[in-house]
């Protein structure tokens, strides 16, 4: 299933806004941690999980989504949030622990809740995969319309719940599609070192279900995969895994000093870093122009901008509010 | 409460119902009312659950709504939790307490946190219900009861009913609740043939649905010497220790917590301020646990209120041994309970 022209041009939207978004977080997030770096201070404290290079996974797939249909995500979730289409103003707002958040706080950026678009994403590997199953197990009750779409990363398929998750979606004939994105490394550990087979999408045949392997990190050839398999099982076709590969341009977390990686990886995947190659190739195809290129870029800008500013312009929670939504 | 209980119950007709059938009634009563109640877990389905409380469901409701699931805790009570926020109602069953172990990131990290995380814009409203409980030598992974373990974790309630009154009540109520339920229903109170079962624990019901409110402590005897408070199981050993005692002319009041999270702290409070003793009878080990979280409301709320040290019965810090001689030397029992009351006042 090819892209069309306007496709193509959502998903490159999305892949910019969600890189420019994550570099503006980075900037934001830096602020108050030099010369020091404190994880603790600084407008935005804790852990931040950068998925920047691991953009079309998320458009790829996430083209083929309304918002009706479910996503679960992981720590890692900005592309796939962005992709998903969870309010920009109010996920930043949350990352920076402001009332206005898509929480109010109480989450963080591991904890991204938007149910007006059915977005979740969890801090536990492999947590989010079987709520996704009960969403379509509630859909076949329901007899309502959708998909499920688990993300994972490639580390998150040695977990016991990446097991009974893909058992359960398949025993029940539930149509969830397992997308794992292969960045090669689970914090610092490779893919060599922890999982029994080279690609994930052999482990498919184990619960029954089709299993789909993309190479190149292209958000194209993602979507034309994503694509058919999304549309089988909308026909009532059953769950699917995907692994796509893709890279972690930077480390695990921001701080993380990357001494795992081997001598020169980064800077040769910096080189194949999926938003430039696909601005030339839809320059080349005549998609875009220069022209329309730059406007589209800087209408991403603006968007992420303004998002960065209502964060940084809304009011702290009240302490006291840490009470409340503990219970319904 | 006590008095709306009243008023329902003087208009309905009433059966004596094990705790397993009043379980059943009162899950058959929500699905035919309301269609997002579903209820999936290991053995639920022809066999009716493993201690009885879904017999019946699957020839009304079929296998649609009444699931057999692998043996995969982590798989179906991770698809509830999604089920329930994407708007049904699952009730699940995890077959013993004790195996919490392989699937407690989904419901303390996720079916607890869901709603705070998302700021109160996603609910989770799903039912666990699991066994707890020792006494019939099945050995130290199948005989827990966990009680502190779950109540410990914030964003939960949890229920123990000691009778099949509380206990059709307490799973219409928590059916009803738009937050996850821990249902914790005792195996030596249910009523099934082949488990010792505690008499009292079946009681009359009345037929139509009614709620016994969550978070609601009851005085099921009344007395003005010492209060005893339990749950579960320890209420049955409370109710024969008190007997005793009144044979001694020692007026023992009995607390039935009934639910652990919320606590009803006042409910208690009223209890030991008016009898100034207080013994905590439970189940669960010893330490860390709500022995300890019921004296210490006390000492918090007021600690004049006590006329003698207050005292624990209260499985020791081992695991549950098998052999029937060691598994009742570390029970508890009205015996302990009396032992206790006599150190009190020595």
């Amino acid at each position: 299933m090819k892209p069309t022209i306007e496709q193509q041009l959502w998903m490159y939207k999305h892949m910019v806004t969600s890189r420019y978004l994550e570099e503006s977080l980075l900037a934001v997030y830096m602020e108050g941690k030099t010369p020091v770096f404190n994880m603790g201070e600084g407008p935005i404290p804790g852990e931040m999980h950068l998925s920047n290079g691991q953009e079309p996974c998320a458009v790829g797939v996430c083209a083929h989504l309304t918002p009706t249909d479910v996503v679960t995500s992981y720590h890692r979730p900005h592309h796939v949030a962005v992709a998903k289409g969870v309010d920009l103003n109010r996920m930043v707002a949350e990352i920076m622990g402001k009332k206005t958040g898509l929480s109010g706080g109480r989450g963080g950026h591991m904890h991204l809740f938007d149910p007006t678009v059915n977005f979740s994403c969890a801090g536990i590997v492999a947590q989010g995969l079987a709520p996704a199953v009960g969403a379509m197990l509630s859909r076949h009750l329901q007899k309502k319309p959708g998909v499920a779409v688990a993300y994972l990363g490639e580390g998150a398929t040695n977990a016991g719940a990446f097991h009974e998750s893909l058992n359960l979606a398949a025993v029940w004939n539930l149509p969830v599609l397992f997308v794992v994105e292969d960045n090669s490394w689970g914090i610092s550990v490779s893919k060599a070192q922890s999982t029994a087979v080279p690609r994930n999408d052999a482990r498919a045949a184990g619960y029954g279900m089709p299993g789909v392997y993309v190479p190149g990190n292209d958000a194209d050839a993602i979507f034309d995969a994503a694509g058919e398999i999304i549309e089988r099982m909308r026909k009532g076709g059953g769950p699917a895994l995907m692994e796509l590969e893709t890279y972690r341009l930077a480390g695990h977390f921001v701080g993380d000093a990357e001494g795992y990686r081997p001598e020169g990886e980064k800077e040769a995947l910096q080189a194949k870093d999926p938003i430039p190659a696909y601005s030339k190739r839809l320059i080349e195809t005549g998609a875009l122009t220069d022209d329309s290129d730059r406007e589209l870029v800087q209408a991403a800008h603006a968007k992420v901008d303004a998002a960065i500013a209502f964060g940084r312009e809304s009011s702290y929670p009240d302490p006291e509010e840490a009470m409340q939504h503990v219970f319904a | 409460m006590a008095e709306a209980e009243t008023i329902t119950a003087a208009k309905t007709a009433h059966k004596r119902l094990t705790i397993a059938r009043a379980m059943a009634d009162a899950i058959a009563h929500e699905m035919r009312t309301d269609e997002r109640v579903f209820v999936m877990g290991e053995d639920i389905g022809p066999l009716g659950g493993v201690f009885g409380n879904t017999r019946g469901l699957i020839e009304e409701f079929g296998p649609e709504r009444v699931r057999d699931t692998p043996i995969s805790e982590t798989g179906f009570i991770g698809a509830a939790v999604g089920a329930a926020m994407d708007g049904m109602r699952p009730v699940v069953e995890l077959m013993f307490a004790d195996f919490v172990g392989v699937c407690l990131d989904i419901i303390y990290n996720a079916a607890a946190k869901n709603c705070y995380f998302s700021g109160g814009n996603v609910h989770v409203p799903m039912v666990l219900m699991t066994s707890t409980g020792a006494g019939y030598s099945d050995g130290g992974q199948h005989s827990q009861c966990m009680y502190g373990t779950f109540a410990h974790l914030p964003g939960m309630k949890v229920v123990v009913p000691s009778n099949s009154y509380d206990a059709k009540g307490l799973m219409t109520a928590a059916i009803r609740d738009p937050n996850p339920v821990i249902y914790m229903f005792h195996k030596r109170l249910q009523g099934m043939g082949w488990l010792g079962t505690e008499k009292g624990a079946t009681v009359a019901c009345p037929e139509e649905p009614y709620t016994v409110e969550i978070g609601k402590a009851k005085t099921v005897r009344e007395g003005v010497d010492i209060t005893i408070v339990s749950l579960g199981m320890g209420v049955h050993w409370a109710l024969q220790a008190a007997e005793k005692l009144a044979s001694d002319g020692v007026s023992a009041e009995v607390v039935d917590l009934r639910s652990l999270v919320p606590l009803d702290r006042d409910h208690v409070f009223a209890s030991v301020k008016k009898t100034g003793r207080l013994i905590v009878v439970d189940e669960d080990y010893k330490s860390y646990g709500i022995t300890g979280e019921i004296i210490a409301t006390i000492a918090e709320r007021d600690i004049s209120v006590l006329k003698a040290s207050p005292q624990r019965v209260a499985f020791p810090d081992i695991p549950i041994p098998y052999s029937r001689s060691m598994e009742y030397w570390a029970l508890p029992s009205a015996d302990k309970i009396i032992a206790a009351y006599q150190r009190m006042e020595r």
